[in-house]
């Protein structure tokens, strides 16, 4: 089930299990959670070119009770990592993390010696299921993420994965 | 009580369970879907065919979530507010005919029953938000409270003009006191305010003060998870279908129509007056709540007084 389960269950229904994973991976809401520019893009899936709710992601809920999915969309600061983290655990499970863009990944450009501000990596404060890479992603990447975290949930994917990138030429 | 009777009774009972729960299933899908259209997006597409099924796994998926009671909540109004919210529809569908056969069991008052059950609603709110200890459920309670005192009375003073042309306070006999011609035609100001006044009732934009998605996180329900949100989600949805319902039948005629069956015309005008509905939610910014108290005292209340006075006044000459 991911990392989003507080208690595994005692007993185990394989049939019912299924049934309610895919019903999990089909209704992914997210919560409304934008820290900085990565938050423009993930606006822009939502919005009328790429449309997160064809897949059942587009109900963005306000509150952390009614999410099941954290996209952490920017640079997370130490002043606001306290806030991300109890924003994590106020949601029920199960539940699931998106870290996207290089700074929620890694601490991106801010990764520095000199850097006293800034978390290194969503993942030092909470568990994540997705990594996108990009600064900012584009669209498309938090679809596949989603996508991603879909298979994770419910084991099938549900479009056929993309092809290979063209290979550079030297 | 014979066998008939008590047969009947339980094809009631699963006949309005089966209604509201398909209703809620359908204007969910119905309404992500004309959100979608109406932003240039396509709404649900992948889950099931034309993503139908998009409910059924967003319902399966708040079943099976975890319920979280806060710490400082008051544990039994919590657990009661939902509950209290959505029972009062089973038994306010009862008296509501659907066609000249289709009735859950006639009642001479059945619109009283109806607009007294309405009001459970806010009380279910107003748990909601008192049982969370939530300063942003409280504040959607207390103006879901405001807001009652603001719709109630020109809702009222609309269906009076209705009452006493029909001479009738059951469903049925005021189905039948327009069967040439429809009361939205002598009515066209009730009419009109009555719309305004379910938008209101329903907690619908641009009027949804109690949720203000954007000022108070998700107002009454910010503290429910999991199966309580989802009978929130389901008690909306289903006084938006009883309160459409009655719409259609005190001033559209019911079940009347041409060609098509009752049933067929009865739930055409339901869901118009839901699409109605829809339309505003997507377009309509929301308002302040001094706007819409100023709107509802000052404006409706007026205008639906004058209109049942006028009526009073024309059916006391004529």
């Amino acid at each position: 089930m991911g990392k989003g389960s507080v208690v595994p269950p005692l007993i185990h229904f394989a049939q019912l299990e299924k049934v309610l994973n895919h019903a999990r991976a089909n209704s992914l809401w997210p919560l409304t959670f934008g820290l900085a520019c990565c938050a423009i893009e993930m606006m822009a899936a939502a919005g009328p070119k790429f449309d997160l709710d064809r897949f059942g992601a587009g109900a963005f809920r306000a509150s952390p009770r009614q999410a099941d999915v954290m996209i952490v969309a920017g640079t997370v600061s130490h002043k606001m990592a306290e806030t991300v983290k109890r924003l994590y655990l106020q949601m029920p499970a199960p539940k699931w993390v998106i870290a996207m863009g290089n700074c929620a990944i890694s601490g991106g450009p801010f990764n520095l010696d000199v850097n006293y501000s800034v978390v290194e990596g969503v993942e030092q404060i909470v568990p994540v299921d997705v990594y996108v890479p990009g600064c900012p992603p584009r669209p498309e990447a938090l679809l596949e993420a989603l996508l991603q975290l879909e298979a994770q949930i419910c084991g099938t994917r549900r479009f056929p994965e993309p092809p290979p990138a063209m290979p550079k030429v030297a | 009580m014979n066998e008939i009777s008590i047969l009947r009774s339980l094809l009631t009972i699963v006949g309005v369970s089966v209604a509201i729960g398909l209703n809620a299933v359908f204007v969910v899908w119905l309404e992500r879907k004309v959100a979608g259209h109406m932003q240039y997006r396509l709404g649900p597409t992948e889950v099931g065919p034309k993503g139908l099924l998009q409910t059924v796994a967003d319902g399966l998926k708040l079943v099976s979530k975890q319920i979280i009671f806060p710490s400082a909540a008051d544990k039994p109004i919590f657990a009661l507010a939902p509950i209290i919210c959505l029972v009062p529809v089973f038994v306010a569908i009862l008296p509501v005919p659907f066609s000249d056969t289709l009735q859950g069991h006639e009642l001479d008052i059945g619109l009283l029953l109806v607009i007294a059950l309405g009001l459970l609603n806010t009380l279910g709110i107003l748990m909601a938000g008192w049982g969370s200890d939530n300063k942003y459920a409280l504040l959607g309670a207390s103006r879901a409270i405001a807001q009652i005192c603001a719709y109630k009375i020109p809702l009222l003073l609309c269906i009076l003009p209705v009452i006493m042309l029909s001479g009738s306070f059951s469903l049925r006999g005021i189905v039948n006191a327009q069967d040439p011609v429809w009361y939205a035609v002598y009515q066209p100001v009730a009419f009109f305010i009555y719309i305004i006044a379910i938008t209101m009732e329903t907690n619908r934009s641009p009027f949804d003060f109690a949720e203000a998605e954007s000022e108070l996180v998700a107002g009454f329900h910010t503290e429910y998870s999991g199966m309580a949100f989802s009978l929130f989600f389901l008690a909306e949805y289903s006084y938006m279908f009883l309160a459409s319902a009655i719409a259609s039948i005190l001033f559209l005629g019911g079940w009347h129509g041409p060609f098509l069956p009752g049933v067929v015309w009865m739930l055409l005008k339901i869901y118009f007056f839901l699409c109605l509905m829809m339309w505003f939610r997507w377009t309509f910014p929301r308002v302040r709540v001094d706007q819409m108290l100023n709107f509802g005292w000052k404006i409706l209340l007026p205008f639906s007084l004058l209109n049942f006075l006028i009526t009073a006044g024309v059916m006391a000459i004529l």
